[in-house]
Formats: structure tokens, sequence, C-alpha cells
């Protein structure tokens, strides 16, 4: 089976003709867009959230677990491939899972208490 | 990538899928809006997987699929599991558990792909080679570094800093041999050599996230959690580029940034460097008895339950001031138990949280929410610091180093500079604590021998339930 799984230059590859250049070049000015909107969308956190932000990204970055699915598709008859892709596989889940669950826990505490006055 | 109209479709989710992620961070960063920005990631992460199902179901599908969902099941399973169960004073053990494990898998990934063209003897350019390279060895020192935090926080590894002689000259001669299979892997055409070149340097990798972790001390592994947490991102980017895959390059890139920035926040709250926090070799990781040093133990003045009760009862403030040792005695609902005693006779109880208080910062808030403690009781170090002066009795429960008064007064000090809560400015300091141990940070604290301050030795947990008993008594 083939899945299109290709790195950048393999993709400029095999479209003859085409440059190289420009297909690496979107991906980075992604890439340098994407770091950009990351310093600008946190850059003001009350301290109480620190913790809370931290393990959101983590469970972001768990996104590789899509990568890991794609590469375990893709190693065939490979032993060795298929072990790393099942590893990969296994940890990229357990990222996704685990680190959305305990942010959802940890920020479940912080649900509106009684309003001041409203005792006291 | 394969432009068929199926494959479009699929890119399109991915995109939004990464919307998803950039919407989550901006609604994380309020109180309000955290928890719905939170569960707006997991379902853009949900359809970003559901919408990799489908391309490899596109692209026919076999056996690989069921072992794909197999490993799936098996790591979110133990995921959900750890995630549900630990305890909340754990956290920071569960987000390095997790973080490790997303680092591990952007490394395996990067290799396993890497691996598949040399196979194939396909050909690929540099561009390839060095996202390969870059994916594998911060995904490693991700991988073994978080372990070594994790270990740290949960005590299996000294929590000290571990220094010897040369190890700045060890650490600079592994990250050399590094760079020089990377640059060997990049430079020269495939090769029979490759293969191994590429093991051993993922291997150094995680040596050298081994190397990097020990010499720092425990309190401070919040902010390597956190750097690594980055790292981690950084290394799905690359893996991105090596896969071609957009939507990895984008979630990657926005943790790999948006966690550097939380990096230097977390340091900011310490009044450290990132830089101070990596190489200082910073404290002792608590466990030692605060040494006798040269003038031999000082004296401190111990007080019976009673007394405290009565000192706490006939007050017009109290300022709770909780630390990471109320947490491991899981005394915060028997300290608001005592508080709630405490306002019932008219005394106003005020908590006084400092940034780093727990194991993070914000963790605090987290531990107090649990135990249903209003959020209009909870004071932020800036907040309560005017008021001490007037308050009349601060309860120092389960904290050290955010107390201690040689940070604003001993340039000599470690902590010198780190803002503290200025308990030693109130009118009297009962301090509730179980041994003369110190903090993390492992120093001594002045604070414990003024005239002023008296001590209450023992579990925070029956501490606090005697109190409140002997409070309702007078």
């Amino acid at each position: 089976m083939t899945i299109p799984l290709l790195g950048l230059s393999a993709v400029a590859a095999a479209e003859t003709g085409s440059p190289q250049l420009p297909l690496l070049f979107m991906i980075i000015v992604v890439f340098v867009l994407a770091v950009f909107l990351g310093v600008e969308v946190i850059s003001k956190v009350p301290t109480m959230l620190h913790t809370p932000l931290m393990s959101g990204t983590n469970a972001i970055h768990g996104i590789i677990l899509v990568g890991a699915m794609l590469v375990l598709a893709a190693a065939g008859d490979n032993i060795l491939l298929l072990i790393l892709g099942f590893i990969a596989t296994v940890f990229g889940a357990g990222n996704v899972v685990g680190g959305f669950v305990v942010t959802d826990r940890m920020l479940q505490m912080f649900k509106k208490k009684p309003q001041p006055g409203g005792k006291q | 990538m394969d432009f068929s109209t199926p494959q479009l479709y699929i890119e399109i989710v991915y995109l939004l899928a990464a919307i998803t992620f950039i919407i989550s961070l901006r609604r994380l960063s309020n109180p309000a809006t955290a928890r719905t920005g939170n569960l707006t990631a997991a379902v853009g992460m949900s359809l970003a997987v559901l919408a990799t199902i489908a391309s490899i179901l596109i692209n026919g599908t076999d056996w690989h699929l069921g072992l794909i969902i197999v490993g799936a099941l098996i790591g979110g399973g133990v995921g959900w599991y750890l995630a549900r169960t630990v305890e909340m004073t754990a956290m920071p053990q569960m987000v390095a558990l997790f973080n490790g494990m997303g680092g591990g898998a952007a490394a395996l990934t990067s290799m396993s792909d890497f691996l598949d063209r040399l196979n194939a003897h396909a050909s690929y350019g540099y561009d390839f080679s060095t996202a390969t390279a870059l994916g594998v060895i911060i995904g490693s020192v991700s991988l073994s570094g978080s372990f070594i935090a994790l270990g740290k926080l949960q005590g299996f590894i000294p929590a000290r800093p571990v220094t010897y002689g040369g190890q700045q000259i060890v650490n600079a001669i592994v990250g050399i041999l590094i760079f020089v299979m990377a640059v060997y892997l990049i430079a020269f055409p495939a090769g029979d050599v490759h293969t191994t070149v590429l093991v051993l340097m993922s291997v150094l990798g995680l040596i050298l996230g081994v190397a990097i972790t020990m010499p720092i001390g425990g309190a401070d592994m919040p902010v390597v959690i956190s750097l690594l947490n980055s790292f981690t991102g950084l290394a799905a980017a690359f893996t991105g580029f090596v896969l071609g895959s957009n939507v990895l390059v984008i979630a990657g890139a926005l943790v790999g940034a948006s966690g550097m920035i939380l990096t230097q926040l977390m340091s900011k709250a310490m009044n450290r460097s990132l830089a101070n926090v990596l190489f200082g070799a910073f404290g002792t990781g608590g466990g030692t008895e605060a040494a006798a040093g040269a003038d031999g133990a000082r004296p401190v003045r111990e007080l019976t339950v009673d007394d405290a009760a009565t000192l706490l009862a006939y007050a017009n403030q109290v300022v709770i001031v909780p630390g990471y040792g109320m947490a491991v005695a899981r005394a915060q609902n028997a300290v608001q138990e005592l508080a709630k005693q405490l306002e019932k006779r008219g005394v106003t109880v005020k908590y006084g949280i400092h940034p780093v208080a727990g194991r993070m910062p914000g963790h605090m808030n987290v531990l107090l929410a649990e135990a249903d403690v209003p959020y209009n009781q909870l004071y932020e170090m800036e907040q309560i610091n005017p008021e001490l002066p007037q308050t009349d009795v601060v309860l120092v429960i389960g904290a050290n180093d955010v107390v201690n008064p040689a940070a604003r007064t001993d340039p000599k000090s470690p902590i010198y500079g780190m803002p503290i809560i200025e308990a030693d400015l109130a009118q009297n300091v009962i301090v509730m604590k179980r041994s003369m141990r110190s903090g993390f940070a492992g120093i001594d604290n002045d604070l414990f021998y003024e005239p002023k301050t008296s001590m209450l030795f023992g579990d925070a947990k029956d501490v606090a339930t005697a109190l409140t008993t002997a409070v309702k008594n007078l």
C-alpha cells in the first residue's frame, strides 16, 4: 500500500521541473508564522494558569500521534519499522489522551465559587 | 503530497485542527474560558486523528490499521488511567510523563521515516536529513530529560543537584559528538553506516537529556519540564518537516514558542534567569536536616495546640500561607475547616499565595480550589504583603523558602532577590511543620528563630484538625 508520506525534497522531486525551493520555503513560512503566533497568543497569562497552560500545550504537541500513525501505516513488513512505529503510536496516544484529561482535571477545579458577599 | 480530492479534504480537516489549537491557547490564558479552551483543542485533536485514519483507509488498508488502533488504545488507555487516578499533588509528574512520551514519539517517528527512506534506497535532500536529525535529537533529549524530572519530583532519583568535576566538559563532549554525527547524516549520501549513526545519535541524545537534567535541583523541575515541553513541540514541528505535514509543523511550532515564553514567565516568577536555572546547580532539593552550623543548633520556640488556638481565635486578622507541605499532608480540607471556625468567631481569614507555592506556578491555586476554598479568600503575594504588618497572626503551613526573609536581607543567600511573602513583618507567626527540615532550596530559614515566631510541629492535617477542635472549645 502506498501512503502519501513524503518528505519535502521527495515531493519537489516528484513534481518534475518545479524548483525545489518554493515548497520548502512554504513550510518554513508556516513554521515561522506559527512561532510568532505562539508567542503572541500567550503573552499575558495570570500565574494561577501557568500549570494548566503548560499541561494544555503538552497535550497539543500530542499531534505527533498523527505522524506516528502515518509512519506505522507505511512500515510495510519491516520488523524494525513496525516496532518503532508501534511504540511511537503508543507514546503519542498516551501524550494526547493523558495530556487533555489531566488538563481538564486541573481546570475543572476552577469552577465558579460563591460570589463575594454571599457569605462571611 | 497527493492533492487528489479526498486528500484535499483531509488537509482541510488538518487545517481546522490547527485553528482549534490556536483558539485553545488563547482561551487557556484566561480563567473563565480555560476549560472550554482545553476541550476545543481536544475536539481538534480528535478530528485530526480521524482524518489520519481516513487518509490511511483511502490509500488502501490492511492489518497495519489494526496495529495502529491497538497501539492507540494501549497508549490512550494508560494515559487516561494515569490522568484520572493520580493525586493532584503529583500533577507535575504527570505532565513530565506525557511530555516524555511525546518527545519519544517524535524521535521514533522521524527515525522511522528516515530508515524507511534508507531501506528503499530513495534519495533525499539536505532539508529532509536536517529535519530528521533535529527531530531525533530534540525528541530524545526531551524523553530522557522528562523521565529524570519525573524521578526527581517523585523522589526515586535524588532531588538535589547531582554534580561532579568536569561535568560541563563531559556534557560538551556529548553535545559535540551528537553534532558531528548529525553533520555526517546530513552531509554524506546515504550509506550502510547511516542506520548505525542514527541509532547512536539518538542514544547520545538520551544521555544528553539525563546529563543536563541531573545537575538541576528538584525545586527547579517545573521550569525544566516547561522547557522540555517546548522542546517536544519543536521536535514535533521538525517531524512535520520530515513528513511534509502542515498540522504537525503548526502545532509543534505553536507549542515550541508558547512553551518557551511560559518557561521564561516561570523563571521570572522565581526571580531567576533561565540560564541560572539550567546551569546554577541550585539548592539541595530538600531532605537535609537544617544544618546545625558552626554555632550549634539554634533554639526555636514551640507552643501547644491550645496556645496556638487562643492566639488565632482572638486575632482580628489571620493570614494563612500554604506550601507544598500542606498539600502533601492533604491538609487542605482540615485547614479550610479551621478557617471557617475562625470566621465564625469574627476573625478575618485570608490565604496568601506565593506565585511558586506548591511544585509549579499556580499549583497551589489548583490544590486549594480542590478543597473548596472560595476564590475571594485567595490573595496573591503582591496583594497580601502590604497587609501583613497589620496582621495579628500569620499561619505558615508547610511552606518554607517562600517566607524566608533571607531573600530580602542576605545578599549571600542563594534565594536572595526572590520575592517572598513577608511573614516576618506580621505581629505573630505560627509555623506548622513536620520537622526542622529545610525547604526545597535546601537552606536554613531565619524566620523560625525570630522571637515572634512559634513552631507547631506535627502532621499538618492532624495539627489543623486539633486546632479546629481547640478553637471550637474555647
